[in-house]
């Protein structure tokens, strides 16, 4: 019963998504205000109607409900209740539903803390996104129904892709969601500031606040995607080009771009034009990656072309949203007028060159990932795009941005001082090429990108700071003094140099890469095996039973000059239901190295291959990404962002949504 | 869904190859000649598992891999070199194993795009910071629009 009203609600929220996308649009082009603002009470009863869908969906999966075919296919009795709860999205029906429900979260919150913001605005902006629900519901009640029967039901289900049974799969799409979803309403935002032929200052900072809350949770999401697919592949990768991937980096980057060009928007007045392309590029990049990783394309052209109905369907969709926004912007964006004069040697200049290389990266990520599908398409040639490619592109267009970065951040608005914003940053510039030599000198003959990127890692960290201590440092101040100017900078001055220093923290590890260590051998117990600066001692191995899985398991002792440190079990385990095996691999932390163990097959004598790492800094990769959500968050608690938040606090906390994303305070 | 897809697709993998599930490069493949075996590890790196979505023969747990891994030492033991032994998978199996596509006709516009768009973002920019230092500085704002910009910029502090 549950399950039905479930069904129904979805139905309804359809229904509900077509009034939302279409009275707003009518009451604003009457002028009758009244009507535009029904947007508000459909966007908040579209968010009720589908999250009571999802929640049906979820008591389905907790209760084991084998009548329908996403719990035959992806439950099973004994699974962990956590893994039942995360199994709801752990397929194309129940993620598809969760890409939904985000989308109605970010609507209802614009419909609830919204009342900053102008209404036709808002109500214009509900519109739009009611649009993107619309078809996306349509796809899901379509082609993808979470609710679809089967009789007679099973008694069993035929249990979750072991690979998905994982805190990984609890958090990360969750995660991923809220930023690649979260972006909609900034393209929602641009839809309508096009459609009133708006766009001012005022504009840019209404959709900062969103932009941010949507970059740090893509940020996150895309670190913990990183950091799960490390831990549970068991080759101890971490990033892999691999066009799944490049599919949420495409929107982080756009997304990266906008905030950055937003901030230009708003401060001058300048860049709006490009600033409202972003915000279409952004999310809509967002659709490419949905398109993607939901049609099968990736898996093979022919796949794709032997069960179209998916893909056909998504595929409309883009080319409707992503092809009628831009006509949109072809026809409106000619007569929004340019503003804000800026000399080239300027915060905003700077800013511009930011734009342009991250678009560019963006775009090489873009045909690297395309190109192999359209040329096999047009030419049935097969090539592939791997990383040898991305790092060879990219990697070179990625290193001006660096060395750039703290020297624009040290630029003033409008007209800035070169020399003195490059004076600025000196220290972290010659903090960084000394440590880089020292590191160079110190391993003779070791890796050659490690020490650079090292040296750059330390530029970044310290010269992302530079600004701030030139901003709050007096000769000869008291420290009283200090503290009241620190206190007294802006927030969004914090997250900035927070963020920035964040990626500092990401490069160093992904520099240190270069002294990681790796052994590949057959071990048994009683061997030790050298590290790194590590010693691994086999003490066993051995058979044991899981809730759902048997596994093989080794135990061993990591020492370092002959006392032990602690111990590591990697396993190897092996599920009945689904005949598949996956590698439980070690990581044990040391400092911000890890010592990283994985098993492959066992020898008739006792002994089992074993895939040993030794990583150093290597966790930097992912508190780097931490650190950047962070300054996103500390920014996004800047009072001059909180349109709408800062009037809630006015009115009352009548309408408190608990759902609604709330800033860090 | 950064990295289900991926997940699905080694499911397929291992369902075909489970239970005797190989982990990527195996102790018994390693070559004793520890420079050849550096080679081999960077040629495998570059190299597409062909069975796999994206993934080099040095990451991938597939038999295919295997063999493929086996076949680059081979031909590295009986004294090819790198490029040779790149050749000689790319007459057996086309460009498709490459991971970094050759430069030819066909991939022109890949390799091209970096530095057709920095040609394309950069020309327009500069001229316009040509034409903007020949024209005159725009009008300043009139009293009436700043105090309807800072009411708009402003609704939201309250007042202190």
């Amino acid at each position: 019963m549950i399950v039905e009203t479930g069904h129904y609600a979805l139905a309804l929220a359809l229904a509900v998504t077509l009034l939302q996308s279409v009275l707003p649009i009518w009451g604003t082009r009457r002028g009758d205000l009244g009507l535009a603002s029904m947007a508000m009470p459909a966007a908040i009863t579209q968010f009720a109607l589908v999250a009571y869908a999802f929640a049906a969906l979820t008591y389905a999966h907790v209760v084991s409900d084998f009548s329908l075919v996403t719990v035959v296919e992806n439950s099973l009795t004994t699974k962990p209740l956590v893994y039942k709860i995360a199994g709801v999205w752990g397929n194309h029906e129940g993620s598809m539903l969760l890409w939904v429900l985000i989308l109605a979260i970010f609507g209802a919150a614009v419909a609830s803390f919204g009342r900053g913001m102008a209404d036709e605005l808002r109500a214009n902006t509900l519109a739009v996104q009611g649009w993107i629900a619309f078809a996306f519901l349509l796809f899901i009640l379509l082609t993808s129904d979470p609710f679809a029967r089967r009789f007679p039901a099973p008694f069993e289900g035929q249990d979750l892709n072991p690979l998905l049974q994982d805190p990984g799969l609890a958090i990360h799409p969750p995660l991923l969601y809220l930023g690649y979803v979260g972006f909609s309403i900034v393209f929602s935002f641009a839809a309508a500031a096009l459609i009133s032929g708006r766009v001012d200052a005022a504009w840019a900072r209404y959709i900062r606040p969103w932009a941010l809350i949507a970059w740090s949770f893509l940020t996150l999401g895309i670190a913990m995607g990183s950091y799960w697919a490390y831990y549970t592949l068991g080759w101890g990768g971490f990033w892999f080009w691999d066009p799944v991937e490049n599919a949420s980096l495409m929107p982080w980057l756009a997304g990266t771009a906008l905030l950055h060009s937003a901030a230009v928007m708003e401060k001058r007045d300048a860049l709006k034009i490009w600033t409202i392309f972003l915000a279409i590029l952004t999310f809509s990049l967002s659709l490419l990656g949905t398109f993607l990783v939901r049609s099968g394309v990736l898996t093979s052209v022919h796949s794709f072309a032997s069960d179209p109905s998916r893909g056909l369907f998504i595929l409309a969709i883009l080319i409707l949203f992503i092809g009628g926004s831009l006509v949109l912007y072809a026809w409106r964006a000619p007569a929004l007028r340019p503003g804000g004069l800026f000399a080239p040697v300027s915060r905003e200049g700077a800013l511009v060159i930011n734009n342009l290389m991250l678009t560019i990266c963006c775009a090489i990520v873009l045909t690297g990932t395309l190109y192999p599908l359209v040329l096999e398409t047009l030419t049935g040639d097969k090539i592939s795009v791997g990383a040898p490619f991305f790092n060879l592109t990219f990697g070179p267009l990625v290193i001006p941005i660096l060395l750039l970065m703290p020297i624009g951040q040290s630029l003033a608005w409008k007209r800035g001082d070169f020399l003195g914003a490059a004076q600025r940053v000196m220290v972290a510039a010659v903090a960084g090429v000394a440590l880089s030599l020292v590191l160079a000198a110190a391993q003779r003959g070791g890796p050659v990108l490690a020490p650079i990127g090292v040296g750059l890692a330390v530029y970044l960290i310290l010269g992302s700071s530079s600004e701030l201590v030139s901003r709050i440092w007096g000769k000869g101040q008291a420290w009283r003094t200090t503290l009241a100017r620190a206190t007294g900078l802006p927030r969004s001055a914090w997250g900035t140099a927070i963020a920035h220093a964040g990626l500092g923290v990401t490069l160093l590890g992904l520099a240190a890469t270069g002294w990681g260590v790796e052994r590949i051998a057959a071990v048994k117990p009683g061997q030790t095996v050298d590290l790194g600066p590590y010693q691994v001692t086999i003490v066993k191995l051995e058979e044991r039973q899981g809730p759902n899985y048997s596994e093989i398991g080794v135990r061993a002792i990591i020492s370092q000059d002959g006392s032990t440190v602690t111990t590591i079990e990697p396993a190897k385990r092996t599920f009945p239901v689904r005949q598949t095996t996956i590698t439980e691999a070690g990581i044990v932390t040391l400092g911000f190295g890890q010592v990283y163990i994985s098993l492959g097959d066992q020898h008739p004598g006792g002994s089992i291959d074993a895939r040993m790492f030794w990583k150093p800094l290597v966790t930097t990769i992912w508190i780097g990404a931490i650190v950047m959500a962070i300054g996103g968050i500390v920014s996004l608690s800047d009072r001059r962002l909180r349109i709408g938040f800062a009037r809630r606090a006015i009115h009352g906390r009548l309408s408190g949504d608990p759902v609604a994303p709330q800033p860090a305070e | 869904m950064t990295a289900l897809r991926r997940f699905f697709v080694l499911l397929v993998l291992f369902a075909g190859l489970a239970p005797g599930l190989a982990s990527a490069v195996q102790p018994d493949e390693i070559l004793a000649d520890s420079k050849l075996e550096a080679r081999a590890r960077e040629i495998s790196v570059g190299l597409r598992c062909l069975v796999c979505q994206n993934q080099s023969i040095d990451d991938s747990n597939a038999e295919l891999a295997r063999d493929l891994r086996l076949l680059v030492r081979e031909r590295l033991k009986a004294g090819d070199s790198d490029a040779q032994v790149r050749d000689f998978l790319v007459r057996r199996y086309g460009n498709f194993i490459l991971l970094k596509p050759p430069f030819d006709w066909e991939t022109a516009l890949l390799w091209g795009t970096p530095a057709l768009l920095f040609a394309a973002g950069a020309i327009p920019l500069l001229l316009g910071l040509r034409r903007r230092r020949q024209s005159p500085p725009p009008d300043p704002l009139s009293q009436a629009e700043c105090d309807r910009l800072a009411s708009v910029l402003n609704a939201d502090i309250p007042s202190e």
